[in-house]
């Protein structure tokens, strides 16, 4: 494999994010867009030609320096790619959603002031992600790790005027360096024990380390702690509960980023990450149940906040915290594959569905408050369309890619006999029923029923404090309230809008059918992924697999298809057909409505009690122990004691700098005269 | 020409400084530009020193000798190795944009102050490339008479107090250096600091000596309880007085560690490594809080120093704790090529924050963060290095303030679990409490009529910035000829470190 053609898929990105970040204001918005998506899109069809080169065989898994970033203490640290087949298919989706996601962007972001900006991040970002999908070592990893956390954060708050929006950007990073703190700690206990920093020196040393232990916390396996604090790195980055916590707020960023990065690339990183590291968590099922138990619980949990919220985006956003459990459950049972594969099918997907959000929320005015829809399928029927087909995909309906990827993980967690999997199985069982229900739901309160938006945009205009407001104040001086007086018409958006959506919805029908043989129970991955015989899940089930139409067909009798066509009726029932079904529901079930409105309360112990004490602590050491202790006590009041020292600084205090020069000088001459004299 | 490198980069701004101050401020013109063409001269004096330097030995380069006070066989002896040559040419770079940063900024007796800033430059590179403890000395006191000068005369309202307090931590400071100077100098006769290392002491005399230098060093990098007198020297100072004290000044603590104590009196170093580490780890954690409730600025940056030179003393100290805990110093040459890094990384970005700060101050003559917000709206320029800055310092990867930190929290794990723990800490308090200013001060909505009337970077602050930016840039993507330039020195370094001077 020739390295400079791999070394041009993340430098072309970057290079056309840096031009259009630094001579944005000179090369115009056409230009802007036109040379980020050359470069994505060259770096796409590199990648799709990586993809070829190394599946075909016509070339092996690469694995080489770049340059040495540094050396210290007789460690080499080198930027390096490993490219595998691993490797070329996260290539794939993250340059594929980011291309779709570009051309969105021309006309998502039609009338914002920051166009050029915009193009500039995403493309930033495109390189940040292949950088960390590319790494081969951990210097490098994380590097990719924090760099599209850095995106992200200037993504979340792109619309800088919004305090909603910068509140969310800053909750998001700090939030993700609690992750790394983690993520360090484990690199840091990884590289002592290998002395160095690449993969190959890690996977070697993992059956090793599994039989060392460490004196901390009473004495726990090496490999077990490196493996958890690598996991709390992923638990930030993917947002697993307790760190998920930035995910919904997040969507305080434009629409097209929440589709790249917050649901089909970035937030996937920590999945690819524990994937790649296989050959670690193989070693330490301990770890791998920790795994198991936070990915169910964020399975489950998180997509029961689906089902009370209004946002059409943090609806979808839920949806992703609770598709990322399902992927880390995975991960958890030892089915890496099963977890990738679900990755690669939800970015198609859960991006089709952010992006046909979007395209709501452009008919609407930026208005992204589903009680105000309803009955837009007549009007935008593409975006109907294909908002359907990722719904169906989302929900597991056979057939679709979305079935094939998210069957199989619960499959596998049943099939399971790791500690905690039968805890997971019920999560993830249920959590088909919670997904069919505010997929439906949502589905049904944007495309059918009755035109809400009619009757509310009489009061609309007295509503200023809407959230989606202040961001497009930012837009600039076009006026999006023209119109919302009454007999607005919400149209269908332009191709730009549109093209992008039917190329993701392609795929979110199609790419599970033709690839789960492969992928999935075809060992394509080979060498890139390590499993342990004792471990290996997936092979009991392909012994089941009969092809993909058997496999879909089988799909009917399952009781996930039950359980989706429960969720499916019952919200149908709740919201088309007696919508004041729901009204009293939260009446009577009052207590239970509060919890998941306050979202089972995280964020307020985060900001209540965390935040609170972080700055009691800060204020109590700077005042008590800074101000009152050692400046207070022993600088001043020794200052003060000292005989008539207080009367001579008040003297030299009222006298000339120059002064204090001179006397400066004159200890220094007469120090200097000491020595003379007396050498 | 070698020979004298050396002397020409301390004398030759000293020397503009005195032409400068002779030509007075009727002459500020000329003053100025002789003073932006003496600081660019220097700089580029440093482009020979780093290019010939010899990055295969430990000894010392550029080496020069000739008698000083004959009487007490002090020598004026010059030399760099791989610990104090990175160092001058920090000095250098970094006195270049506060030369600019004042162009038309300082009004009152303006070429006074650049001299100050022009003999302080001599005096500090004095500093780095002694090789004789009394002109080491000669130059540390000297140079604070400068700095002194200039808060006293530039600073804010409160400069008194906060000079009186900067010069009595410093020179008391200083003092029990001097003392633990003349004894080791009595014992051998010689003020070189070669023969100081290869002085044979018992551990009582080492106790006391390390105490001395301990005093001396905490005070300057500061370390924790020892650092109130920055926050405050800080905020009174003028913008190029901080950035000096925050991006030089602050390492000599450090580099006074690495010459003096760990090969003077090792075997204290090392019975004694442990206060090090413990006092090192509560900068890190401890000031990390305090700076999260700062409402100044500058106040706040100052904090950040602190906790970030916490690592520098933890990455020096680790060797200590590493053959401590593994019984070998594999790996401790990793802590201090990281402290080391740190130091140069924090010279820059901390420098460059507080450029940043100064930006803001020449146009809304406040620090406070309460009077800010939105900044971004008009000047988005500015604000694109301020949240780069802000970024760096927090130690993202591919800045500057990623290498250092990130080596020290390697190297320490070998040592203690706990260790790495503490100092990981910073990757979330860092974020904290810098993204939170950037978050006060920069984004959000105008914040009042004064931000709304802000002008954007002019030509000259964009010069300096920029120039910053790519440095701190460069570091973080490619610091491989940085750490090969430490690389013999600090591996010597560890040798003289670990191996006991008591006499048999």
């Amino acid at each position: 494999m020739n390295p400079q053609l791999l070394l041009a898929i993340p430098l072309a990105p970057l290079i056309a994010a840096a031009i259009a970040g630094l001579a944005g204001r000179y090369i115009g918005r056409i230009g802007a867009h036109t040379l980020t998506i050359a470069g994505v899109a060259l770096a796409f069809g590199l990648s799709v030609y990586m993809q070829w080169l190394i599946y075909s065989g016509h070339a092996p898994a690469y694995d080489g320096p770049v340059y040495t970033w540094l050396v210290s203490g007789g460690v080499r640290m080198q930027v390096g790619f490993l490219v595998d087949r691993l490797t070329t298919l996260m290539m794939c989706v993250v340059t594929f959603v980011s291309l779709c996601v570009h051309v969105y962007t021309i006309g998502y972001m039609r009338d914002d002031p920051g166009y050029t900006r915009f193009f500039s991040y995403i493309a930033l970002f495109t390189f940040g992600m292949l950088m960390l999908v590319m790494a081969n070592n951990f210097m490098q990893l994380f590097f990719g790790w924090e760099a599209v956390g850095v995106v992200s954060y200037l993504l979340i708050g792109f619309w800088y005027k919004r305090p909603s929006a910068i509140f969310a950007n800053l909750k998001a990073f700090i939030v993700n360096r609690v992750g790394d703190f983690g993520f360090v700690i484990g690199i840091a206990a990884l590289f002592s024990f290998t002395h160095s920093l690449s993969y190959k020196a890690a996977f070697a040393a993992a059956p090793h380390l599994a039989h060392l232990t460490l004196p901390v916390f009473g004495g726990v396996s090496a490999l077990t702690l490196i493996c958890v604090c690598l996991f709390i790195g992923a638990m930030g980055k993917s947002a697993q509960v307790p760190l998920h916590v930035w995910l919904p707020d997040s969507m305080e960023g434009p629409t097209p980023i929440s589709a790249l990065i917050h649901a089909a690339t970035m937030v996937t990183a920590g999945v690819y990450m524990v994937a790649r590291m296989s050959p670690l968590f193989e070693y330490s099922s301990a770890a791998l149940s920790f795994v198991l138990v936070i990915g169910a619980t964020n399975a489950l949990f998180m997509g029961i906040l689906g089902v009370v919220n209004n946002d059409i985006k943090r609806v979808v956003a839920y949806s992703t915290l609770s598709q990322l459990g399902y992927m880390v459950a995975a991960l958890g049972v030892s089915d890496y594959a099963g977890g990738i594969f679900h990755l690669m099918t939800h970015a198609c997907f859960k991006a089709l569905l952010f992006l046909a959000a979007g395209s709501v929320i452009m008919a609407m005015h930026h208005e992204q408050d589903m009680r105000k829809m309803g009955g837009l399928g007549k009007y935008m029927p593409i975006t109907a369309i294909t908002c359907w087909i990722g719904g169906l995909s989302l929900v597991a309906f056979p057939f679709f890619s979305g079935y094939y990827s998210k069957d199989a993980i619960i499959e596998a967690v049943g099939l399971s006999q790791r500690w905690g999997s039968t805890y997971a199985y019920w999560c993830l069982l249920l959590g088909a029923f919670v997904t069919a229900l505010y997929t439906f739901r949502l589905l049904f309160m944007t495309f059918h029923g009755e035109e809400r938006f009619r009757r509310v945009h009489a009061a609309h205009d007295a509503h200023g404090g809407h959230d989606a407001h202040g961001g497009h104040d930012a837009h600039g001086g076009h006026d999006e309230h023209a119109g919302h007086g009454g007999g607005i018409e919400p149209r269908e958006n332009s191709l730009v809008v549109t093209l992008p959506l039917i190329a993701l919805a392609i795929p979110s029908v199609l790419l599970g059918y033709f690839t789960v043989g492969k992928v999935l129970y075809g060992n394509y991955f080979g060498k890139a992924i390590f499993v342990l015989p004792q471990h290996n899940v997936l092979a009991l089930m392909a012994r089941d697999y009969h092809g993909p139409f058997a496999l879909g067909l089988h799909g009917f009798l399952t009781v996930p298809f039950a359980l989706v066509l429960a969720g499916l009726f019952t919200a149908w029932l709740f919201v088309l057909k007696r919508p004041e079904w729901a009204d009293a529901a939260a009446v009577k079930f009052a207590w239970l409505k509060r919890i998941l409105d306050q979202k089972y309360y995280f964020d307020w112990f985060n900001e209540r009690v965390l935040a609170r004490l972080a700055r009691g602590v800060g204020l109590g050491l700077w005042k008590v122990g800074d101000q009152g202790l050692i400046d207070g006590a022993l600088v001043n009041g020794t200052a003060n004691s000292v005989g008539g020292f207080g009367g001579v600084l008040r003297r030299v205090q009222s006298g000339y700098l120059y002064s204090y020069a001179f006397w400066m000088m004159i200890g220094l001459a007469a120090l200097l005269g000491w020595f003379l004299l007396h050498a | 020409m070698h020979e004298y490198l050396l002397s020409l980069l301390i004398w030759l701004p000293i020397a503009a400084g005195v032409v400068v101050l002779l030509l007075g401020e009727r002459n500020i013109v000329a003053g100025r530009w002789l003073s932006l063409i003496a600081t660019l001269v220097t700089l580029a004096l440093c482009v020979p020193l780093w290019r010939d330097f010899n990055t295969h030995t430990a000894a010392y380069q550029f080496v020069q000798k000739a008698a000083w006070i004959p009487r007490l066989h002090a020598y004026y002896a010059l030399g760099v190795d791989g610990i104090s040559m990175p160092l001058i040419v920090l000095t250098a770079l970094m006195t270049v944009p506060v030369v600019i940063a004042a162009w038309d900024v300082i009004k009152v007796r303006p070429a006074q102050y650049y001299a100050s800033f022009l003999i302080m430059e001599g005096l500090m590179i004095g500093v780095f490339s002694a090789t004789d403890a009394l002109l080491f000395y000669f130059f540390w006191e000297a140079m604070l008479i400068p700095m002194f000068l200039i808060i006293g005369i530039w600073g804010g309202p409160r400069r008194v107090y906060a000079t009186i307090k900067f010069f009595l931590y410093t020179f008391l400071g200083s003092v029990f250096m001097l003392a633990a100077l003349i004894y080791m100098y009595l014992k051998c006769g010689s003020y070189s600091i070669s023969a100081f290392q290869a002085l044979p002491l018992t551990l009582t005399e080492q106790r006391w000596i390390f105490a001395a230098f301990l005093i001396a060093f905490a005070v300057k990098i500061p370390m924790w309880p020892v650092h109130t007198w920055l926050p405050d020297a800080h905020v009174e100072a003028p913008t190029g007085g901080s950035v000096i004290l925050a991006a030089i000044m602050l390492k000599m603590g450090g580099y006074g560690f690495l010459r003096f104590a760990l090969p003077i009196v090792p075997d204290a170093c090392r019975q004694l490594y442990f206060l090090i580490v413990v006092l090192s780890l509560i900068a890190v954690v401890y000031i990390g809080f305090v700076a999260l409730v700062q409402q100044d600025m500058k106040k706040l940056i100052a904090y950040s120093s602190i906790a970030h030179m916490g690592f520098v003393t933890l990455g020096i100290f680790l060797v200590y704790a590493i053959l401590t805990s593994t019984g070998t110093t594999h790996g401790a040459g990793m802590g201090m090529d990281g402290a080391m890094v740190q130091m140069v990384s924090h010279g820059l970005v901390s420098g460059a924050l507080f450029l940043c700060v100064g930006v803001l101050y020449d146009r809304m003559h406040t620090r406070q963060i309460s009077d800010y917000g939105g900044v971004v709206n008009t000047m988005p320029v500015f604000a694109g290095f301020m949240v780069l800055f802000a970024l760096a310092n927090t130690g993202l990867p591919g800045t500057s303030g990623f290498v250092g930190e990130f080596l020290v929290i390697l190297a320490s794990f070998k040592a203690n679990f706990w260790y790495t723990a503490l100092a990981a800490l910073t990757l979330i308090l860092a974020a904290c409490y810098t993204l939170w200013l950037v978050k006060r001060v920069v984004f959000g909505p105008v914040g009042n009529d004064r931000v709304a009337k802000l002008t954007d970077l002019n030509g000259r602050e964009f010069l300096i910035l920029g120039t910053l930016a790519a440095v701190v840039l460069l570091v973080g993507i490619w610091p491989a000829p940085l750490l090969k330039v430490m690389g013999p020195s600090i591996q010597h370094l560890v040798h003289q470190a670990t191996a006991t001077k008591i006499p048999a």
